[in-house]
């Protein structure tokens, strides 16, 4: 059974589509994108006006906390989440507990992944044994198993000589190689960006040199060996410059940025009372010339992604003290309204370049089937309503957590319907009403 | 020759989180109010029917003896009941939220809870969720608001007045919520503030409230009306923050000699407890120009005030006012 997508507004970046056509998705697959095509027996869908059909939406920089930290998060409701938030694949970052280190675990995520069969799954190993920074982990092993990237996130890759190996070893498989970048000893025990908040609210700081002194050492060690390297939620400026410095010089370099930090500031964390610890994440939410530049980033090409660093957290974990309350927000959820609302309404981007950053560069950076609705490719689509408002509810979540500094915000950009692999696995029904893909 | 002010009668808010958010006209009542608190201190007997059956809870989870003393014998005066609980850690150390501290102290209904905590922004936390009035007694690096408000008034009581008064802090600024809650104090009463320290040891965000900031001492100091000395946790800092207590004092600490560069007049404060020979020389401390006893006497009257004027004053009979 094939089902037909009838006149629907597409914005395919990688064909350069951006207008009505009809979509055919036969198998799981999309088999045809043109105009006129024949109906030949399939199931004709047609899509309130306003919608716009996209390529599926790949966030590269979640944490599904399964296995190990369940009560925060687990694969089926991470995946759930995604879902509900318009992505149809997520990478999800090794700090697990175990931590993504073999091909074992990597085959149980794999596993849990397939039995929920909503959102795909691509899960991204460890650059270390235990993510300790001192021996490589079973790199091959780990490609062989499904991992299609290598990190030490939540902590840095611990040295320079670490990061040469990682580059060199990972280039073999064709894998980036994703950085947490920061220096540890300029973090200490810091909370929040130093600046002029954090220093009047007595918090410790985490400087934005921090952060851009691991950009500039993954930089100079691939313009060195060769390899990718990617950036990990970059927030400074400086670290953009540097960025932006390498990819002059021809090194393989690329980026992503979370929505919080090109909507946010240091400024939160002074407001609602202060002290809420939905603020506190790292990389810290910068100041306004940092949130400025990601913005001009985004709009002018250096920056190649945006990853949303999905970070659920138990309210009991984040009902703590501000400097003991562990870092990180939900992002699934908040990211397309965000994005939609920030970025497209606000004038920064069309959505063709929205796109680019959220699927289109995603595959590409981490070598994913998906970024494009080329005949032949899955046929996973993220179906957005750019007009359409939707307020964050946080108790409405999808996600296993609530942590978020948008609960209550009103947003123009909604979600209307998610399709993966040709399957319906989120409907906004107040949109498109009841849509039969079967 | 103290000025007597103030324009309103009750504090705004049912909590004293930091001086961030008081209006310059509250910071005046309280300081008019210390003053007739004050006067109790002097009778015989130091005792007053105030707050006679309202329930304050002392709730100390970093160890203090100067504050917690202060403020219970401002609450003793009050002839408040209190209670006291001290215990160093974290919530988390006992494997408690903090809405499981604030839900447990709930249950007790205390009329107030005054509170010192290591972490900076815990009372601002806990006044979300709790319904009693909370007295932020220190939290972190933050604010020590009623540490600025006795400082404030020892000075209206010396100098007379806080507007354009020359005010030098010095010593560790990064570390020490009696130098934020003292900036943010003095600026919003028209004080003209230098702070003073070494370069690693200076916060950011000073600048944007208006004080100006100096490494050398010896600009800070010069014609100082006031030179207020932090306490410096040589123990913790030496190494990288400054190499020994010997060029510490060298560059930092204040000496009779240092002083001579301020006004002919200038006090000298400190929050204590002081570190003879580290940030202040004994002659100094010691001398005519310290009024650190003065510091700790008015502590009492301004604590005292505080917990008056947030228990309702003379307008409001309880303290169910928001």
């Amino acid at each position: 059974m094939s089902v037909l997508l009838k006149s629907v507004h597409v914005v395919d970046p990688a064909s350069g589509r951006n207008g009505r056509f009809d979509v055919l998705i036969t198998g799981g697959r999309v088999t045809r994108v043109g105009t006129d095509l024949p109906v030949d027996g399939a199931r004709v869908v047609e899509l309130p006006a306003g919608c716009v059909v996209a390529p599926g939406f790949i966030d590269m920089h979640v944490h599904l906390r399964e296995p190990g930290q369940e009560y925060k998060e687990t694969i089926a409701t991470g995946t759930l989440s995604a879902v509900t938030g318009g992505f149809t694949a997520v990478a999800c970052m090794p700090n697990t507990d175990p931590i993504n280190d073999t091909a074992s675990v990597t085959e149980f995520i794999m596993k849990r992944a397939a039995e929920t069969g909503l959102a795909r799954v691509y899960p991204i190993g460890a650059v270390s044994v235990g993510s300790k920074g001192e021996q490589l982990a079973e790199i091959a092993d780990l490609r062989a198993a499904g991992c299609v990237a290598i990190t030490d996130d939540g902590r840095p890759v611990a040295t320079s000589l670490l990061m040469r190996r990682a580059l060199e070893y990972a280039s073999m498989f064709k894998m980036p190689v994703i950085d947490h970048c920061e220096d540890s000893s300029l973090k200490g025990d810091g909370v929040a960006h130093e600046g002029a908040v954090a220093g009047l609210l007595g918090l410790k700081g985490i400087p934005g040199a921090c952060e851009s002194i691991g950009v500039e050492r993954g930089v100079s060690v691939a313009e060195m060996v060769g390899g990718h390297f990617h950036v990990a939620h970059m927030s400074t400026r400086q670290s953009l410059r540097a960025v932006r410095a390498g990819k002059e010089r021809g090194v393989h370099v690329t980026t992503e940025v979370t929505p919080h930090h090109f909507v946010l500031t240091e400024a939160a964390l002074a407001e609602r009372g202060g002290f809420d610890t939905n603020t506190k994440m790292n990389p810290p939410l910068r100041e306004e010339a940092d949130r400025a530049a990601m913005v001009e980033g985004l709009r002018d090409g250096s920056i190649d992604a945006i990853a949303t660093d999905h970070a659920p957290h138990h309210a009991d974990e984040k009902a703590l003290e501000y400097d003991r309350a562990p870092f990180g927000i939900v992002g699934l959820e908040t990211a397309v309204p965000l994005c939609l609302d920030r970025l497209v309404h606000a004038g920064v981007i069309g959505l063709p370049r929205l796109v680019e950053l959220l699927s289109v560069n995603p595959a590409r950076i981490l070598g994913l089937p998906g970024g494009s609705l080329a005949d032949g490719a899955p046929a996973d689509l993220t179906i957005l309503s750019p007009d359409t408002s939707v307020t964050i509810r946080a108790s409405a979540f999808k996600s296993k957590s609530r942590n978020t500094p948008f609960d209550g915000w009103t947003l123009k950009g909604a979600v209307a319907a998610t399709i993966v692999g040709g399957r319906l696995v989120f409907a906004n029904e107040a949109i498109v009403g009841r849509l039969d893909l079967s | 020759m103290t000025d007597k002010t103030s324009a309103v009668t009750a504090l705004r808010s049912r909590h004293l989180l930091g001086i961030a958010g008081m209006e310059p006209d509250e910071i005046e009542l309280v300081l008019d109010t210390a003053l007739a608190m004050k006067e109790v201190a002097t009778r015989p007997i130091k005792k007053v029917p105030t707050l006679r059956g309202r329930t304050i809870i002392n709730l100390f989870f970093e160890s203090s003896t100067r504050t917690r003393m202060s403020f219970e014998l401002a609450e003793k005066r009050l002839s408040a009941d209190t209670l006291g609980m001290t215990s160093a850690g974290s919530s988390l150390a006992k494997g408690e939220t903090l809405s499981d501290t604030a839900r447990t102290l709930e249950a007790m209904a205390p009329d107030m809870i005054v509170m010192r905590h290591a972490s900076s922004g815990v009372p601002h936390q806990l006044a979300r969720i709790c319904k009693a009035s909370i007295i932020n007694a220190g939290d972190g690096m933050h604010e020590h608001p009623t540490q600025a408000l006795l400082d404030a008034f020892t000075m209206r009581e010396h100098k007379g007045h806080l507007k354009g008064l020359r005010v030098a802090i010095v010593g560790d600024l990064a570390h020490s919520r009696v130098l934020r809650s003292n900036v943010r104090l003095l600026t919003k009463m028209g004080a003209d503030v230098t702070a003073c320290g070494p370069a690693t040891l200076v916060p950011p965000g000073l600048d944007a409230l208006g004080v100006r900031v100096t490494t050398s001492m010896d600009a800070a100091v010069e014609g100082a009306d006031v030179v207020m000395m932090l306490r410096v946790q040589h123990e913790r800092m030496q190494g990288l923050y400054f190499p020994s207590v010997r060029e510490y004092f060298t560059l930092y600490g204040l000496t009779p000699a240092r002083l001579r560069r301020a006004a002919p007049d200038a006090i000298v404060m400190h929050p204590g407890p002081m570190n003879r020979g580290v940030e202040i020389d004994s002659e100094v401390a010691d001398g005519p120009w310290s009024v650190i006893l003065d510091q700790v006497a008015n502590g009492v009257a301004v604590r005292m005030a505080v917990l008056y004027l947030l228990a309702g004053g003379d307008e409001r009979a309880d303290a169910s006012a928001t």
